[in-house]
């Protein structure tokens, strides 16, 4: 299951005819930290997300999964809206910054001049 | 599940007995802001799309589910004709 934003809607009037109903989301994926990563991508909602939501999407064949026992074509599905992360693993590039005593001055300077 | 524009078809007479009758078209990804990437890809029409039409297009042991696709040998469908993507 990976982390996503919702950040547009997309209508097809012509489809696939166990998909009558069903609701069709641009889907950002995000890091832990909510940044954005990777490609935008269409994911069918099974939990009712709305715009600028936070999500988790799951792809995949269990992607058809929360649709039983009507048997859906879809590949990604948003599963579930975010209410809260909590990340305690630091940033990438932090990790590197403390681990290498050179760079951490410069981090210091950059927070000053903020 | 990806967006996609149908770039054109492919013919196709010897196949596996299960994909008689399937339209077979070349797809072309597109980005939500309708830009062209990267690769292409087959795909079995099952929503009788046309050339040019923007399209959503499921990928992987999912597309078996789409309507008619039930145990066929194929890995990306065509399940509906994109009217229109807003975006935030």
């Amino acid at each position: 299951m990976f982390l996503g934003r919702v950040v547009g809607c997309v209508w097809a009037t012509a489809k696939n005819p166990q998909m009558e109903g069903m609701r069709f989301l641009v889907v950002q994926p995000l890091t832990p930290e909510l940044r954005e990563t990777g490609k935008r991508l269409i994911c069918a909602d099974a939990a009712g997300a709305g715009a600028g939501e936070l999500i988790y999407w799951v792809r995949g064949r269990e992607a058809c999964f929360p649709f039983l026992p009507k048997e859906v074509a879809a590949d990604a599905t948003i599963v579930g809206i975010v209410d809260e992360v909590n990340v305690t693993r630091p940033v990438d590039g932090e990790v590197r910054q403390d681990a290498d005593p050179a760079s951490a001055p410069h981090r210091r300077n950059t927070r000053k001049t903020r | 599940m990806m967006l996609a524009r149908v770039v054109g078809t492919v013919v196709a007479t010897r196949k596996d007995p299960r994909l008689e009758g399937k339209k077979l078209l070349i797809l072309k990804p597109v980005s939500p802001e309708g830009k062209d990437e990267a690769g292409y890809v087959v795909a079995v029409d099952t929503v009788s799309a046309g050339y040019r039409e923007r399209v959503l297009a499921v990928s992987g042991s999912s597309a078996r589910m789409a309507e008619g696709c039930k145990d066929t040998p194929i890995d990306t469908a065509i399940v509906g004709i994109v009217d229109d993507v807003h975006l935030d």
